[in-house]
């Protein structure tokens, strides 16, 4: 186990680098960042002071250290816009994202699996048909279409619920149902799969041949074994969410790290928005990380394989 | 099941000898019969193809263009509304322009960012996906690890960025697109080939001394090919969601071509008087991205080999 583990440890460390590489250099494409400190109206002297002040003078790699040094205490620069530390500003939003990122997926992971057992129960049943209706709804719709659609039902039509802000918990039911959906039928198709598989297997036969209840059956023999594909799907669509909450934080104007990002790009703040990258892809790394650890937990195959 | 070799039998009689042929169906045959008995692949075929035909003949099915503003005709409601009119069948947009017209001219950047990404994607993914999984051993870690920081980066911000920089045209948004959603490919084609690269047949063509590349491109390749179009198909889907995304969000394609992402968007500011401007291109996206993703469940459950499914 320790084994497998060191080895997945040193390739998330080495995709790490990468993607802190990958990032800082989106920074350099965005332009010549000490034009964009120094401001509109500056001379060509004022741009050179500021690139020397800021050490944009200095070869890229040194720059990259200086950066990632930086980055390891705790300071990823300053947002060029409102001059504000970016880890501050990330620190402020997070909880927002972070917190529609665990309903999105609770509320995908509740409709999913029930779906997905009763689906495999019952194949080619209507209800493994409507599921599947549903499954393929779900992909296909643009989901920042799907929450205007919403705003215009239950926003403005019926006047339920409001259609922005962050103040309360009933702001977030229309972003969650949103993002929700698109991770929904991935994790509805592998719950099915994974327990039409089981279903069909040895064990199944002899604990319904040894007189186990159906619930038993399903919930203790097959679904353990059904859902291990599922732990680590939900931990990479976790780390989807945080990054993929762009799109839906912006239609209800959510002030999460994804509005922020968006933001950030229009005003070309890179400094904010190479942070967020890099930042969404360390958590998504840690993610599936701790996923598979949590796969070699549950399943000794892999775990002494 | 059928035999598929080829049965003669005679039946001898007194009188004359007749020949009859009972003949296995043909792959071909087999194939044919199963796109014609799939209803998913006959409902995503048609409109795949309704969708093609409508983008290319655009200009000889409208008589409006769809860049010509006229502000005496603005926000007229579809034809099915109280104030309808049978001149706009979808009515018009905010600037006066035939809404009918704007989605037909959609289709084709829809289409063209949708195919283009996917082929794009797919030839970085596919052979990548044939040398990691030919070779093997180092090789393989590496496409793997590329895989794995693709993986990592959040996708839409960085294309977001990518297009800030480089610009929303149809090229760029194509081109960006193409260059990150191939890790699907690579991971399907990668695990086919190492299937594949076994078999005895290519064990035989190593032996009579084919070259590596020979091998990989006639006898790995062909059996990667149906998984391709499967993968292509889904890509296409993404794309083409992923371009609306970018152009509503209005750092994707750039006004005033007609997307059906950045409709949605210039709609959304009347959508609360005016729902049809947001819902009629929402609509379009989800028929075309749905039939797009039954054609290529179909292609998949068609070109299966027989008993699998």
């Amino acid at each position: 186990m320790s084994r497998f583990l060191i080895h997945r440890a040193l390739i998330a460390l080495l995709v790490a680098i990468t993607v802190s590489i990958i990032g800082f250099t989106l920074l350099r494409l965005s332009g010549d960042l000490a034009s964009a400190l120094a401001g509109d109206t500056a001379t060509q002297a004022q741009i050179a002071n500021t690139a020397h002040l800021y050490g944009l003078d200095r070869p890229l790699y040194i720059q990259y250290f200086d950066w990632v040094w930086k980055a390891l205490h705790g300071d990823l620069g300053r947002s060029l816009f409102t001059n504000e530390p970016v880890t501050f500003l990330i620190g402020q939003r997070i909880g927002v994202t972070v917190q529609l990122s665990i309903m999105s997926l609770v509320f995908a992971l509740l409709i999913a699996i029930p779906l997905g057992v009763v689906a495999a129960t019952r194949p080619n049943s209507w209800i493994d048909r409507a599921s599947l209706g549903l499954a393929v709804l779900g992909q296909g719709m643009p989901n920042f279409w799907f929450g205007l659609i919403l705003i215009i039902v239950f926003g403005v039509s019926l006047r339920w619920l409001p259609i922005s802000g962050t103040d309360h918990f009933s702001n977030f039911i229309m972003p969650t149902i949103t993002l929700g959906t698109s991770v929904m039928p991935a994790i509805m198709r592998l719950t099915r799969t994974g327990m039409l598989d089981a279903l069909d297997s040895d064990y199944i036969r002899t604990a319904r041949a040894k007189g186990l209840s159906t619930g038993s059956v399903l919930f203790k023999h097959a679904l353990r074994n059904a859902i291990l594909p599922v732990v680590s799907l939900t931990a990479v669509s976790l780390g989807f969410l945080l990054g993929g909450s762009v799109i839906v934080e912006s239609v209800f104007a959510l002030n999460g790290i994804g509005f922020l990002a968006f933001q950030s790009i229009l005003r070309t703040d890179f400094p904010v928005v190479q942070s967020i990258v890099v930042f969404v892809s360390f958590c998504y790394i840690l993610l599936t990380l701790v996923s598979d650890m949590i796969n070699a937990y549950l399943d000794p195959r892999i775990r002494l394989g | 099941m059928t035999s598929i070799e080829r049965d003669r039998v005679i039946i001898s009689s007194p009188a004359p000898t007749y020949e009859i042929e009972i003949e296995a169906p043909s792959p071909h045959m087999i194939m044919r019969r199963r796109a014609l008995t799939h209803p998913g692949f006959l409902f995503g075929a048609t409109i795949v193809l309704a969708t093609v035909l409508i983008a290319l003949c655009a200009p000889l099915l409208t008589p409006y263009d769809p860049y010509a503003q006229d502000l005496s005709q603005r926000l007229i409601p579809p034809v099915w509304a109280l104030k309808g009119s049978w001149a706009h069948l979808l009515g018009t947009d905010a600037m006066g322009r035939d809404y009918l017209t704007r989605l037909m001219y959609g289709a084709r950047v829809s289409l063209t960012i949708g195919f283009g990404a996917a082929a794009i994607a797919g030839i970085i993914g596919t052979s990548l996906g044939l040398i990691g999984g030919y070779f093997g051993g180092w090789v393989d870690s590496v496409v793997m690890y590329l895989v794995n920081v693709k993986l990592a980066l959040p996708g839409i911000l960085v294309a977001l960025s990518l297009i800030e920089v480089f610009g929303g045209s149809v090229f760029s948004v194509t081109l960006i697109l193409g260059v990150l959603f191939w890790d699907r490919f690579i991971v399907v084609t990668r695990s086919v080939t190492q299937q594949t690269r076994v078999a005895d047949y290519v064990t035989a063509a190593e032996a009579v001394g084919a070259s590596r590349l020979r091998i990989i491109l006639g006898e790995v390749l062909p059996n990667v090919l149906n998984h391709i179009i499967v993968i292509a198909s889904l890509e296409m889907a993404v794309a083409i969601l992923v371009e609306a995304a970018l152009s509503f969000l209005g750092l994707g394609i750039r006004p005033p071509t007609p997307s059906w992402g950045l409709m949605i968007s210039e709609g959304r500011n009347f959508m609360f008087f005016q729902p049809y401007l947001v819902a009629v291109p929402g609509i379009a996206i989800l028929v075309l991205v749905v039939a797009i993703n039954m054609l290529g469940d179909g292609i998949r459950d068609i070109t299966a080999p027989e008993g699998r499914n």
